[in-house]
């Protein structure tokens, strides 16, 4: 972005800070004897982390953040010299290749080796793998916390309480081990209050996109909004803080009429608002991003950004019940809802935020997000009157990201959803009849 | 003198080949009010259902035999095979005789495939079945005790008996008789293996997949007589273990290819839902809770289960010492996340250990073994001449 820092918002520096202090506390940890766990963003428990003073480590952000530093070809390139199929999700070969090639986070320091990894087991089979690979390379213990899928998008008492005696009798304890004292139960639930507080703001700037233009873009820029929340701040004062900043500068954006900051400043006349399923690409971000926001086009609502939480069903984190409602918090990330409640939830965000068209980004890594998209793209434009795009990338291998294509693509998409404003909609000719918008691949 | 197992062993065939399921059909029709429950790999407690009164049915995609010609366009072409080739069978009818389904909870593929099945088969009961990763019996166990009692429900509004625990307890019996024929018939491949080849073994076992556990035992007994009485000589082959294929399953061509490249396989994973659990599972006073006491503690190391502290690899190490195997070939199914990423662990014990080891992929409609024929063929000789692979 072409910002400078006095163009920044205060949420924006705060966030930065926050991020800065984070990765220094890391470079720190070992000779200040501070532990470090490794762990997972769906399904996160960085409330039990913070209150036992336990430094969390996100590979998947050190993924994505490698994909956007543009090291992601070169990490997976190692990772696949060593033996690992070039079939698989490169979240974990991007990590891989960084801990072959010194394990230099972000901001360019070294992380720390993990003294546990806390297996969160959270609606994708590939985190253990991942986590397996990892215990080769680091001589540290692992914890596991199995989270039942939400096949019917309902939590039954038995599921939640298989999380709740998972944590009473492994994690708890295992966390404590590593962090040599007990849990404060009481600092458990200040930080749960802190995490609802912050639920509470994050759900407004999400919904502030009813408006017409939307102030936000709820993917792209969704993306820096989830930062806090889904890695190592949920629970903290400073994540409160930052919500609570964002979404004071949302409503004044509102009061304005502005629309979304974009890549390059704030975006002019919202001629598209879309929906958008799936995890966008990191190694092009900004170009994917322009490909939307040059034209006129806003993402009111996303799937990806409720990975790390699903707060817009009225869940929040509850100081009263803590276990239970870290455990409802975990069953309840988007990627561990089965695909018709996945279906539902897509559908009533195209009709609550007036949506001209839905997108979905299908990447090749996430068999998690990906498997049944194509179904669910048929289903949606049945169920919404509303035509939808398909276009396939990847999270951090850029060898899945063909440009022009994509931009093609999605070009064709905006040119459709354009015709149809002028023609003043009408029903969608089924799938299996339409040649207009193909069912198309973006591999390079 | 004609093959003694000749006759079972196309009795088998046409039951494996036969993808419109004529032993379904004719358990239906002898049970009109038995539900039949298919099953994605790799492992639901079938004694469960078989005590409901219903028919357990593993189903194992299309293989090699159908054309995909609307399952492809459910699925990204980075999408393993299996889930087009099942859903392709479930539109063209050959799976109605199915009143539900269940898909365990193996990876994110069979996981979402539930759910489509759901969206495009909403008669159908569509189940997951969520098996513990936690295995602790007061915590994982307890709650893999409810899930069995949660599917159990879900079966008897669909029409099945009631689960009794009498009637489970015989079930379980019944797998357990089953299980040790099959056991009895593995450890004649790895003291014999020329006397009963993997790919005769493999439809025998497989056949098992569409009928009750005591008809399939019959089978197995039935096949154990016959090769018992061939004449067969020794061979001196390269003895294998082979790996991955505990999902999608390699075209039968891709077994026999690799038995000519002069590999005897002693052991394998394909068909593992039915080896999953080791040794018997007793028939205690509550037998839901020894199914899941047999899951939990005896359950088989696979790439879909956690193994906690125990090392990785360690598992297949004991299977090829347990089989006198001379090394180890790795066949995952293309994109098998759960398979592919396990692979580079495992490949590093066995070279840690000293076993050598090769790998491919397939997918289930592969058609051209040439070169896996090949690649195996080189494998075996650098064995033979030097112990190891390069
Ligand atoms: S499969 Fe998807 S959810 Fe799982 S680690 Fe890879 S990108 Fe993340
Ligand atoms: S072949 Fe592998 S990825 Fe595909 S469904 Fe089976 S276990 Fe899952």
């Amino acid at each position: 972005m072409s910002e400078t820092e006095a163009d920044k918002d205060k949420s924006q520096l705060r966030q930065k800070r926050m991020i800065a202090d984070h990765f220094a506390a890391l470079a720190r940890a070992k000779a200040e004897g501070k532990k470090v766990v490794y762990t997972f963003v769906p399904g996160n428990v960085t409330e039990l982390l913070g209150a036992l003073e336990l430094l969390p480590v996100l590979p998947e952000i050190n993924a994505l953040q490698s994909g956007m530093r543009k090291k992601s070809a070169g990490y997976i390139a190692e990772a696949e010299k060593s033996g690992h199929s070039e079939d698989v999700c490169t979240y974990v070969k991007c990590d891989l290749g960084m801990l072959k090639s010194g394990n230099f986070g972000p901001t360019g320091e070294k992380l720390p080796e993990p003294d546990l990894l806390l297996l969160s087991y959270t609606g994708c089979f590939t985190f253990m793998k991942w986590f397996e690979l990892l215990k080769q390379e680091y001589d540290c213990p692992v914890v596991m916390l199995h989270v039942p899928y939400q096949t019917d998008g309902v939590i039954s008492a038995d599921m939640r309480k298989y999380i709740v005696d998972q944590l009473e009798r492994e994690v708890i304890p295992a966390l404590e081990k590593v962090a040599g004292k007990k849990l404060d139960r009481e600092e458990l639930s200040r930080r749960l209050a802190l995490s609802a507080r912050a639920e509470e703001d994050l759900v407004a700037v999400w919904e502030s996109a009813r408006h017409k233009p939307s102030p936000i873009d709820g993917y792209f820029g969704g993306v820096y909004y989830v930062g806090p929340i889904f890695s190592s701040f949920r629970g903290s004062e400073d994540a409160a803080l930052y919500y609570q900043e964002l979404r004071a500068e949302i409503e004044e954006r509102v009061r304005l009429g502005k629309g979304p900051v974009t890549p390059d400043g704030d975006m002019g006349e919202e001629k598209y608002r879309l929906v958008v399923e799936g995890p966008p690409n990191w190694t092009s971000f900004y170009d994917f991003w322009r490909m939307f926001s040059r034209e006129g086009a806003t993402v009111v609502a996303s799937t990806y950004t409720r990975v790390g939480g699903l707060y817009d069903n009225g869940f929040r984190h509850d100081p009263k019940k803590p276990l239970e409602s870290l455990a409802d918090y975990c069953l309840g990330c988007y990627t561990n809802l089965g695909l018709p409640t996945r279906l539902d939830l897509l559908e009533r965000y195209i009709k609550d935020y007036a949506a001209d068209g839905f997108l979905i980004n299908s990447v090749k890594s996430c068999n998690s997000f990906s498997v049944g998209q194509l179904l669910m793209l048929r289903k949606l434009e049945e169920r919404t009157g509303v035509p939808g795009g398909f276009i396939e990338s990847d999270l951090v291998d850029p060898r899945y990201f063909g440009k022009a294509n994509i931009e093609n693509r999605v070009q064709s998409f905006l040119q459709v959803l354009a015709a149809r404003k002028k023609s003043g909609g009408g029903p969608l000719p089924t799938r299996e009849k339409r040649v207009a918008l193909p069912i198309v691949g973006g591999g390079s | 003198m004609s093959d003694p197992a000749s006759s079972v062993v196309s009795r088998a065939a046409a039951l494996v080949e036969d993808r419109t399921l004529p032993a379904v059909r004719a358990w239906k029709e002898a049970h009109p009010d038995g539900l039949v429950v298919g099953y994605l790999p790799i492992y639901v407690p079938r004694p469960l259902i078989e005590a409901m009164g219903a028919l357990p049915v593993a189903v194992f995609g299309g293989g090699d035999a159908i054309d995909i010609i609307r399952g492809d366009s459910y699925f990204q072409s980075y999408i393993c095979h299996i889930p087009r080739s099942t859903v392709e069978l479930g539109l063209c009818g050959d799976l109605d005789a199915l009143d539900a389904v269940l898909f365990p909870s193996i990876c994110d593929v069979i996981r979402n495939l539930g759910g489509m099945w759901r969206m495009l088969f909403p008669d159908k009961l569509s189940l997951y079945v969520d098996l513990p990763q936690n295995f602790d019996m007061a915590v994982g166990g307890k709650f893999y005790v409810h899930e069995m009692q949660r599917i159990a429900g879900e079966l008897v509004k669909r029409g099945a008996k009631p689960l009794e625990p009498e009637a489970l307890r015989q079930a379980i019996a019944r797998e357990n008789t089953r299980r040790a024929a099959i056991a009895e018939l593995d450890l004649l491949r790895r003291t014999e293996p020329w006397r009963v080849k993997a790919s005769e073994a493999y439809l025998v076992i497989r056949a098992g997949a569409t009928l009750p556990a005591a008809e399939h035992e019959a089978m197995v007994r039935e096949f154990l007589a016959a090769v018992r009485q061939r004449e067969a000589r020794p061979v001196d082959n390269v003895r294998v273990v082979l790996v991955g294929s505990f999902c999608e399953q390699p075209p039968f061509d891709l077994i026999r290819a690799l038995e000519r490249s002069g590999c005897d396989i002693v052991d394998d994973d394909f068909q593992l839902g039915l080896r999953m659990i080791d040794g018997d599972i007793p028939g205690d006073d509550d037998p839901i809770e020894a199914l899941s006491r047999a899951y939990l503690e005896r359950g088989r190391d696979t790439a879909s289960r956690y193994i906690g502290d125990l090392v990785k690899g360690a598992g297949l190490i004991g299977r090829v010492k347990a089989s006198h195997a001379d090394g180890v070939i790795f066949a995952a199914a293309s994109f098998c996340d759960p398979a592919l990423l396990d692979q580079p662990m495992l490949e590093h014990a066995l070279t840690k250990a000293g076993v050598p080891h090769t790998s491919f992929k397939f997918a289930e409609n592969t058609g051209q073994f040439q070169v896996i024929r090949e690649q195996a063929g080189a494998f075996s000789d650098a064995v033979k001449l030097w112990g190891a692979a390069s």
